[in-house]
């Protein structure tokens, strides 16, 4: 017969050393945690942006096509034909089109701000259906309509607002735009899918030919279609918006843009992850540390236990197990930890929390299997010391 | 119950700690190991507790060769048939009485409550059931000792050994230990004494006195 210990046993003597040197067990354990909360954060979050991405796109849809003018071949600024937006519509997997037109007029709070201080915002002319079809929403006021695109009013984008120290919209809010005075009627959200918009001061299109001498050219033409012919549509929008000159024209896919912004902050999120990998490899190396130490001070024990009849196999397994159990602790509160801090950081976001599931997996296996490799050789050194020595030690 | 034959051990191949020490203690007995310190009384209790291997010689214990025993025999031999009493005690801090007892237990393939309940039964027989809950550091050297006995005890091993037993503790604790190992041995238990107090020993049934590694007078012999 050959006494082995029960599975129970092996904890109970595996936490001795956590339970008599509470302290050290926790902050070795924090070592792990710290490694293993940074990586499932930096997942987590990663992972949280990624699904706020596929909310935004299933909601803006990825069916929006943009049509500019691009560059002629001796470089200089190409423009679209005045029929283009005419004749893209006529496509038949094209379910919508809307426009903006550059006017070249610049935009001032007042009729008081130097010349030079345009903050950088651009005045367009828009088709009153742009909203629906770049799904752009209104921040506060109201969006141009019949009426209000014959008259001086204007809505602004969020950063062109903000720019101009403009908070609300209302009938005594005006602007100044090439010299004329404009009523902001309205002020627009954030649009994800067409960011130029944000610095945008947009006004109706015969209000822009009207007072502003808006050659009617249109500088982006937005489109929508039906999905599975988006490539379709894509290949004929050059030569449909410009016919004499399809080179002229640059076709973009705005939801492309997006995901290709994500892949990029992906990219970063891999490095991020190896900051936290070191930081893991830093917390293993601590309890490497704690578990040398406390086979060098529990000699004593040991030497007892093995009076007591611990087998050289037995006397390893304990210190193995408190090495797992350290790390194991360690690991669950990272994990926690780490989910905490994604939960917190998308709920500030607004974003959807996700957890992958398969980060709390790895990261209790990369515990688990960092606190195998730190036992490992405290253990043996354990095991391999001769009981009597072990006795005489004061 | 313990036969020793031509038993040497060197340390580093220089030192002689037991120079080809033979004796023989009978099943049941209560013997003394006795002499100054450096006379190999130590080495002797490593020997015959299957903590050490002799360089050379014969060691049976129980009728088992300890030679010819692995580590997991060896183990087995210890966590059965032999109990160890020490002068530091050793006992576990933060740990009450009653689990240090049941601690002792672990190595025999007895399942915790079979530990426990023989653990507070052994407890019983030292004296200290009402100190069952007790942590070690509220507890006198004596009954940390008898704690330690009991420990060494609750397993009902054939071979009980003390090493200074009475060493760390003043003489009224030191009777008190003292009369409970001789109750042991009245119980059927073979008990080994290591001291450097003639008097403790001379109180024994048997004495073997030693010096510079070897047995000088053992009183068994002189009664033969």
């Amino acid at each position: 017969m050959s006494a082995r210990l029960s599975p129970g046993d092996v904890v109970r003597v595996g936490g001795v050393g956590l339970r008599t040197r509470p302290m050290r067990a926790f902050l070795s354990a924090l070592g792990i945690a710290i490694g293993i909360a940074a990586m499932v954060a930096v997942v987590g979050i990663s992972s949280s942006s990624g699904a706020e991405l596929d909310r935004t796109l299933s909601a803006l849809g990825t069916n929006l096509l943009t049509v500019s003018p691009g560059r002629t071949i001796l470089g200089e600024d190409a423009e679209l034909p005045l029929e283009s937006e005419a004749m893209i519509a006529r496509i038949t997997a094209v379910e919508a089109v809307s426009a903006i037109g550059r006017v070249d007029a610049k935009v001032y709070r007042s009729e008081h701000i130097p010349e030079a201080q345009t903050n950088g915002i651009a005045a367009y002319a828009a088709r009153t259906d742009l909203l629906a079809i770049t799904g752009a929403a209104l921040r506060g006021g109201t969006w141009l309509n019949p009426a209000t695109e014959r008259f001086p009013s204007v809505v602004l984008g969020s950063a062109a607002a903000e720019r101009l120290g403009i908070g609300s919209a209302g009938a005594d809010t005006q602007v100044v735009i090439g010299g004329v005075r404009f009523t902001v009627i309205g002020i627009l959200a954030p649009v994800a899918l067409a960011s130029e918009l944000d610095s945008a001061a947009l006004m109706g299109w015969p209000a822009a030919t009207r007072w502003l001498d808006f050659d009617e050219h249109p500088t982006t033409v937005y489109t929508r279609s039906v999905e599975a012919q988006l490539s379709t549509v894509r290949d004929k929008l050059a030569a449909t918006a410009n016919p004499e000159a399809p080179n002229e024209v640059d076709v973009s896919r705005p939801s492309d843009a997006l995901a290709a912004k994500q892949a990029t902050s992906q990219a970063f999120a891999g490095l991020l992850l190896g900051v936290g990998a070191v930081a893991l490899l830093v917390g293993g190396v601590g309890v490497a540390n704690t578990m040398v130490i406390s086979v060098l001070e529990r000699r004593p024990e040991i030497g007892l236990r093995r009076a007591l009849g611990a087998t050289r196999g037995q006397i390893r397994t304990q210190f193995l197990a408190e090495s797992l159990l350290l790390s194991a602790l360690g690991g669950a509160g990272g994990v926690l930890l780490g989910a905490a801090v994604t939960t917190g950081y998308a709920a500030y976001k607004t974003w959807p929390v996700v957890v992958p599931p398969w980060a709390l997996a790895g990261g209790v296996a990369a515990t688990l299997l960092i606190g195998a490799v730190a036992g490992l050789y405290p253990a043996a050194k354990a095991a391999r010391l001769s009981p009597t020595e072990a006795l005489q030690t004061p | 119950m313990i036969l020793l034959e031509k038993v040497s051990k060197l340390y580093g191949g220089s030192v002689t700690a037991l120079d080809s020490v033979t004796t023989h203690i009978e099943r049941g007995e209560l013997a003394a190991i006795v002499g100054p310190s450096g006379s190999g009384k130590s080495t002797m209790l490593n020997i015959v507790g299957t903590l050490d291997r002799p360089t050379s010689g014969t060691v049976r214990i129980d009728g088992q060769d300890v030679a010819r025993l692995s580590d997991r025999r060896l183990s087995e031999l210890r966590a059965t048939r032999i109990g160890f009493v020490f002068q530091q005690f050793h006992l576990a801090a933060g740990t009450s009485a009653l689990d240090n007892v049941a601690d002792g237990l672990l190595y025999t393939g007895m399942r915790r409550p079979e530990r426990r309940s023989k653990a507070a039964e052994a407890l019983e027989r030292v004296g200290l059931a009402h100190r069952v809950g007790h942590d070690p550091h509220e507890l006198s050297g004596g009954e940390k000792q008898r704690v330690a006995i009991a420990r060494a005890v609750a397993g009902r091993p054939p071979l009980l050994l003390a090493d200074e037993p009475t060493g760390a503790l003043d003489s009224q604790s030191g009777a008190g230990v003292m009369a409970l190992l001789r109750d042991l041995h009245a119980g059927g238990t073979t008990v080994v004494v290591i001291t450097h107090d003639r008097e403790i020993a001379d109180s024994l049934p048997r004495q073997i006195r030693m010096r510079d590694g070897r047995i000088v007078e053992d009183t068994a012999a002189v009664l033969r």
